[in-house]
């Protein structure tokens, strides 16, 4: 077994046959894939009853994971890990690709994430989607989203992580182009479909060159051969495996797709842009942690990328008048934090996935709460005409509430517990690091509190005609049972639970020497939390919030609104060039290429054109060449025997 | 024998000259088969110079084939000229560009 | 050796005249000429079955369908002699002539040598011999010309066939036709008027003579009104004129008739160009 520096050892994955309630693994993908085959293809047949299929899915895969989940905890920490065989799937010369399914610690949380979260936000979209004409479609996109989350969670190897990958890829897409005749909203799905491709190729490469490299996709073989590479080829792999992860999980430089993503319906904002889809990158690392913590060099590649995303989608946060795009930036920002903790190795692993977890509650809980406020001011996204809705929505404002106090690291809440302990892992590593992910805290309370008061606080900005209400029941009992997730969430961490739990997956966590406590570095984060939550009362409390942005304002701000000109940086970079080039061919084909065929095909028509008089179509013509031909031939043997 | 060929390559020389020149299309078909006799010949005398008779053979069966394709042939003929009133190969001349 | 000295020099002319005649049938004779010389060529070298094949099957049967195709075409056809291709007659004869010196001037090098001859093959007779090499060795070959020669009929009748493309009229509709012409047109609705009959000859070239002196014209053939040979009566006149003279008959008793074409003026064919030459002939 391969022992890092740090004295601690990599896990390899060594599962065991599946039996039991866990046999019924393949259960957990197949009620939501049944689902959506049963709405997508069932057609107008279902929309009486098909919301509530598409809900029971969820709720019964989630039934199967907790039931799974106890039986595996009541077993030793060494038989945690189980497999599943289904069928043989690829199986070509050398490249063998079985359709195994991996229940192992690891995937038994994000199982309970996906299903649990997922449940709750199909029963709140019941509500949300009410009036919508194609509801049943939207629930069969939902369905096969969550069946291709699962896939990709629960795949022994990396091509059925990939296929759950794509699965998961194409529901976003069809889900954020849901509103298709809005041309913002189809612009919007063709963008993340292709900056996600951009990831994929990333992804696609580095399973070839782990099939290279192991002549398998398997976790279970490659975990055990890795050993033997070189440190270049794993930090090869790892910054490929990191490219796909960028994509997925909007990080720079792959980040510029999210905002523009908000443009679906708020419940896909919810469990795919900010508690799962978006979340599968930090998955796909802490899974790779055989990879990555054989390649230093990939996991700083981590660390920076994550770094810059935690500042830029923060900046962005600040700047958005577009209450669901603020939160964009947050969740770009959040996912910072867990890649960050990723990157750090064995030390952060299990905080990553911590964090992954707690911000699935607190982050759905607030997209939902986004959903329920703009469900009450008639579908307006700007937070200059909301103000003072914590009367007119008094449950969405507590729910709201519980968390905002989760993601700024309110003391007790579940986000002080998981962010904290990132930056204090960030700061044993590195303190620059530490001190950006600090800074990073600082300003998530700025901007978080901006978006309470602009939103629940402040003074009435509402258009004329909008009656602020309460939602009804089905939308606000998904945000209680979130909004207590938020609070309670870090729970998971008492007496160190779930790092205890994850050991067996990402290793044990390594000793580290804190260069000041760890009690002086939690006030301090909280010190800086609560300079950014004051600047905003200061900024947003204090005085008014004008109806429409200023637009004198500094290049900071202005750089911030335009997202920190990610889509000019892409199209100068990418787009640009990629035109120039593409008409530079066009060029050469036209003149070049083209010239040369064309210019071919009209020399021969041209000779056939002289040549075409020599047919008469005169018999006797015709028969006169060939008497000449006769001659020639016979003069021609005459001449040899001669 | 050497006479017996060097006709045969006379007659066969006529023959083709014939389909070249003339132009009634039965004239042209009896130049053909005055070809084809030129060549009969050739195979007769080659028979009784070697020895065998596969020479022969081969002459009979050039006539079984001849006269197969003179039935044909006319009645390509006559097709033609009932539709066109013409019998003159130059007549059809539309296969061309 | 006589009779292929004798033959040679025959055929090669009845071959050249094939390419000079202008008339098609005259070019079949020729050809007959050359395939009967064959024959007896091929007489002279042991080959007595081709011999009678040659005969029967080329002159006999080829060569006669030859000749009713060409009656069906017309067997007046002669060839333009105007060469219409420029350079074919140039090109041909040079292209020819080349071919023919070349293989003649190749062909009398060889010293074949003394002719094995075929005495052995046709010990027990040429037919017999023959036989035995195409029912064993050329077997398949022999089958396989049956195929084409079924062929070959079902393409000639193929080719041959015309379809019908209106309904036969039968008597009935004939007769229905001819009086509907009457009522409509105001046709003659009875048979044509006969010739004139004369006592010199049969005259179906005559036209008869209405009541008024003019010619009826229906009475004669329009066939021999478009050749130009149909007489006329004051034609007719003119040859009795001739014979009383001949015979020195007194013109002048029989004024009535005299001479002049007064009486058949009203006639609208003209008197035929030919006319006089054609009565030569019928009165010589």
């Amino acid at each position: 077994m391969f022992v890092l520096e740090t004295g601690t050892e990599i896990p390899v994955v060594a599962p065991s046959g599946a039996d039991g309630v866990l046999g019924l693994v393949w259960l957990v993908i197949a009620l939501p894939l049944l689902g959506a085959a049963v709405l997508l293809l069932g057609g107008r047949l279902t929309d009486r009853w098909g919301h509530w299929l598409g809900t029971a899915m969820p709720v019964g895969s989630f039934v199967i994971s907790l039931l799974m989940f106890v039986d595996l905890q009541g077993r030793d920490e060494e038989d945690r890990q189980v497999v599943k065989h289904l069928y043989d799937w690829i199986h070509v010369g050398g490249l063998r690709v079985d359709m195994d399914l991996l229940y192992d610690p690891l995937a038994a949380l994000f199982l309970l994430l996906i299903t649990g979260v997922g449940s709750l936000i199909h029963v709140y979209s019941i509500g949300y989607m009410e009036h919508d004409p194609r509801r049943r479609r939207f629930f069969g996109y939902l369905n096969l989203f969550v069946a291709a989350m699962l896939m990709l969670i629960l795949s022994e190897n990396y091509l059925g992580l990939f296929l759950g990958w794509e699965g998961v890829g194409l529901a976003s897409y069809l889900l954020i182009g849901f509103w298709q005749h809005k041309h913002s909203a189809a612009q919007a799905a063709k963008k993340a479909f292709v900056i996600n491709r951009v990831g994929d190729m990333g992804m696609v490469t580095a399973i070839f060159l782990a099939f290279t490299l192991f002549g398998s996709t398997s976790f279970t073989e490659i975990s055990q051969r890795a050993g033997g590479a070189s440190e270049t080829a794993m930090t090869v792999l790892g910054i490929l495996l990191l490219v796909g992860a960028c994509g997925k999980s909007a990080q720079v430089p792959l980040q510029a797709w999210l905002l523009d993503a908000m443009e679906g319906p708020t419940p896909v904002s919810a469990l795919i842009h900010a508690a799962t889809m978006v979340t599968a990158g930090v998955y796909l690392i802490v899974r790779s942690n055989f990879v990555f913590d054989r390649a230093p060099d990939a996991q700083t590649a981590v660390v920076v990328v994550a770094v810059v995303s935690i500042l830029w989608g923060a900046a962005i946060g600040c700047a958005k008048d577009d209450i669901k795009k603020a939160l964009a930036g947050s969740t770009m920002s959040q996912i910072g934090y867990m890649m960050l903790g990723a990157g750090l190795g064995p030390a952060g692993y299990a905080f990553a996935i911590f964090h992954l977890l707690t911000h699935g509650f607190f982050k759905a809980n607030m997209f939902l709460g986004a959903g329920s406020v703009m469900h009450g001011m008639d579908d307006d996204v700007d937070m200059r005409h909301y103000g003072l809705l914590q009367k007119a929505m008094p449950v969405t404002f507590l729910t709201f509430a519980m968390g905002y106090l989760a993601i700024i690291g309110f003391p007790g809440f579940s986000g002080f517990w998981s962010k904290d302990k990132i930056i204090e892992a960030a700061i044993a590593d590195n303190w620059v690091v530490g001190v950006a992910a600090m800074l990073g805290a600082g300003v998530t309370g700025f901007y978080m509190t901006r978006l309470m008061l602009m939103t629940f606080f402040s003074q009435k900005r509402w258009r004329k005609g909008v009656h602020p209400h309460e939602s009804p029941q089905v939308m606000t009992i998904p945000l209680i049972v979130l909004a207590a997730l938020s609070v309670l969430g870090g729970g998971l961490l008492l007496g160190n639970w779930i790092i205890d739990w994850l050991t067996p997956v990402v290793g044990e966590e390594p000793e580290h020497d804190l260069p000041i406590p760890a009690l002086a570095i939690t006030l301090l984060v909280l010190l800086v939390v609560a300079a950014g939550v004051a600047t905003a009362v200061a900024l947003f409390q204090r005085q008014r919030v004008p109806e429409v942005a200023p637009t004198e304002v500094s290049f900071v701000t202005r750089a911030a609104r335009a997202e920190l000109y990610g889509n000019e940086i892409n199209e100068g970079l990418v787009v640009g060039p990629g035109r120039r080039l593409v008409s530079g061919l066009l060029v050469f084909d036209r003149s070049g290429a083209d010239g040369l065929f064309m210019g071919g095909g009209a020399t021969v028509g041209a000779l056939g054109d002289v040549l075409r008089k020599v047919q008469t179509g005169y018999v006797r013509s015709y028969a006169l060449s060939v008497l000449i031909g006769v001659v020639l031939v016979a003069a021609a043997m005459l001449a040899v025997q001669l | 024998m050497t006479e017996y060929v060097v006709l045969s390559s006379i007659l066969f020389t006529i023959g083709a000259v014939g389909v070249l020149v003339r132009r009634n299309a039965i004239v042209v078909f009896m130049c053909v088969e005055l070809m084809l006799n030129a060549s009969n010949l050739a195979l007769v005398a080659f028979a009784k110079q070697h020895g065998n008779l596969e020479g022969q053979v081969a002459a009979f069966f050039v006539m079984v084939v001849a006269a197969a394709e003179v039935v044909v042939g006319l009645a390509i003929i006559m097709t033609i000229f009932r539709s066109r009133r013409s019998a003159s190969v130059d007549d059809a001349s539309l296969l061309k560009f | 050796m006589i009779a292929f000295w004798t033959l040679a020099p025959l055929m090669v002319l009845a071959a050249l005249g094939i390419l000079f005649v202008r008339k098609a049938v005259h070019a079949a004779l020729l050809l007959a000429v050359v395939m009967i010389s064959l024959a007896i060529l091929y007489a002279d070298l042991d080959a007595p079955f081709l011999f009678a094949v040659q005969i029967i099957v080329y002159t006999g049967a080829i060569l006669m369908l030859f000749l009713f195709v060409l009656m069906l075409v017309g067997v007046d056809s002669a060839d333009s002699v105007v060469e219409t291709i420029k350079g074919q007659r140039v090109l041909a004869t040079v292209g020819g002539l080349l071919l023919g010196l070349i293989l003649v001037i190749s062909l009398s090098q060889l010293t074949l040598g003394t002719a094995t001859g075929l005495d052995d093959a046709n010990e027990g007779g040429n037919i017999p011999a023959l036989a035995n090499l195409v029912f064993s060795r050329f077997v398949f070959a022999f089958e396989v010309t049956s195929a084409l020669l079924i062929t070959a009929a079902v393409g000639a009748m193929v080719l041959a066939h015309r379809e019908r493309l209106t309904p036969k009229q039968t008597q009935a509709d004939l007769a229905a036709k001819r009086v509907r012409d009457f009522a409509d047109k105001g046709a003659h609705l009875g048979p044509l008027p006969a010739p004139g009959v004369y006592a010199r000859h049969n005259a179906v070239d005559t036209p008869a003579l209405l009541p008024d002196g003019t010619a009826a014209e229906s009475s004669v053939s329009r066939v021999l009104a478009a050749r130009g040979t149909v007489r006329s009566a004051p034609a007719m006149a003119h040859d009795i004129e001739d014979l009383k003279r001949q015979l020195g008959v007194d013109t002048a008793a029989r004024p009535g008739v005299t001479g002049t074409s007064g009486a058949a003026a009203s006639t609208t064919e003209d008197v035929p160009a030919e006319h006089g030459k054609h009565d030569e002939g019928a009165t010589s």
